[in-house]
């Protein structure tokens, strides 16, 4: 298993990224072990973050994850891909409310130049009308990449149409619990929204 | 332009509210649509079917709309990121085949709305341009986003696993 690991970091930064987001999931706990695939030691992903909400205020991780939270890091200028798994997520989240599961969706731009606070709401609120979206300085915005572990790479600004290149999985994070499982793009809507609701109803 | 034959057909499908599709010689084109944007969006994606039943190959080489700019993208992955790219040579469109753009891979790139985002139920005219077939006129018909009704089976049709390729 440590070589496993080791290999799976030695092979490029961005695999290390992937591999070490699933390497790193954090220790699971018993009340856990039923919602999620494999027990994994160690890592710790997510935390304390600050940032810019839809209508201009700086909010803290405190702030925004009031209850089950799905967090997906992307952009607006995206047409394709993040509107896709935003979509998605909504999906899982109107899934849960039919199941009386209490969650939120949360979209974290990591294009702070163009996203401003009325676009990211703006966005949003295409999927889902409670849906979060966060955008803030390119500082704040680092900053909560790094704790998620997520990358993006911005082509150069002189372009007004420049894309940006992203990690697209989907973080599940709780109340008080933090990150506790993470999902790729290839997951479904109903596999996160049962996953999802195996944590919140573990979580108590 | 001549030979733009358009016929409406009704679709099985619970997110198509409406097929539509054009030919131009040997080619089908069917269904464009974009999904609705944000009042603030700055871009949108296009997709569509395109179908060759001839016996030589074909190639979309260009799109051209009422927007600063429209491109032929993908969207791959690699390595868990995710990224666009232009396709400069154009989407080939082998003979006897079917090419379907559609979220998550192949899509036509409408940048630059500038505050006049797609809404539900409008029709965009799109000049698309092929190799051999020539110019084809087609309408992109905006479509919500979150269907109205949607019936919570996912998005089988819109599977994830199309992109890389």
């Amino acid at each position: 298993m440590k070589s496993l690991l080791l290999v799976a970091v030695g092979v490029g930064t961005l695999a290390a990224i992937t591999g070490a987001a699933w390497l790193m999931r954090p220790t699971v706990d018993e009340q856990f072990a039923q919602c999620t695939g494999s027990a994994v030691a160690g890592g710790d992903i997510g935390g304390p973050f600050e940032l810019v909400s839809e209508t201009g205020e700086t909010v803290t991780d405190a702030d925004v994850i009031t209850k089950p939270s799905l967090v997906y890091f992307g952009y607006t200028f995206c047409p394709d891909v993040c509107p896709l798994d935003s979509a998605r997520n909504a999906e899982a989240i109107y899934l849960l409310e039919e199941q009386g599961v209490d969650a939120q969706a949360v979209f974290i731009s990591v294009d702070p130049q163009r996203d401003t606070p009325e676009v990211v709401r703006d966005f949003t609120d295409v999927f889902h009308d409670d849906m979060i979206g966060l955008t803030g300085s390119e500082e704040q915005v680092a900053a909560a990449s790094r704790a998620y572990r997520t990358y993006y790479r911005a082509e150069p600004a002189d372009d007004p149409y420049y894309l940006v290149d992203h990690s697209t999985q989907t973080y599940l994070v709780l109340p008080e619990h933090g990150f506790v499982e993470f999902f790729r793009r290839e997951a479904t809507a109903e596999q996160i929204a049962q996953t999802t609701a195996c944590f919140s109803a573990a979580a108590g | 332009m001549k030979h733009i034959l358009s016929v409406a057909v009704l679709a099985g499908l619970p997110s198509l509210a409406m097929a539509h599709e054009f030919t131009a010689g040997d080619l089908t084109i069917d269904h464009p649509f974009i999904f609705e944007s944000a009042p603030t969006a700055m871009a949108g994606g296009g997709y569509m079917a395109i179908t060759n039943t001839g016996d030589t190959a074909d190639r979309l080489v260009a799109a051209r709309a009422d927007f600063p700019r429209v491109e032929l993208h993908r969207s791959f992955e690699e390595d868990g990121v995710m990224r666009m790219a232009e396709q400069e040579d154009g989407i080939e469109i082998p003979a006897g085949e079917t090419v379907t753009l559609e979220p998550g891979g192949l899509h036509v790139m409408f940048m630059g709305l500038n505050g006049d985002p797609f809404e539900i139920g409008e029709e965009i005219p799109v000049t698309l341009t092929f190799e051999e077939a020539g110019e084809v006129e087609v309408i992109f018909n905006v479509e919500a986003r979150m269907g109205e009704g949607m019936d919570h089976s996912g998005h089988g049709d819109m599977d994830h696993s199309g992109h890389g390729n």
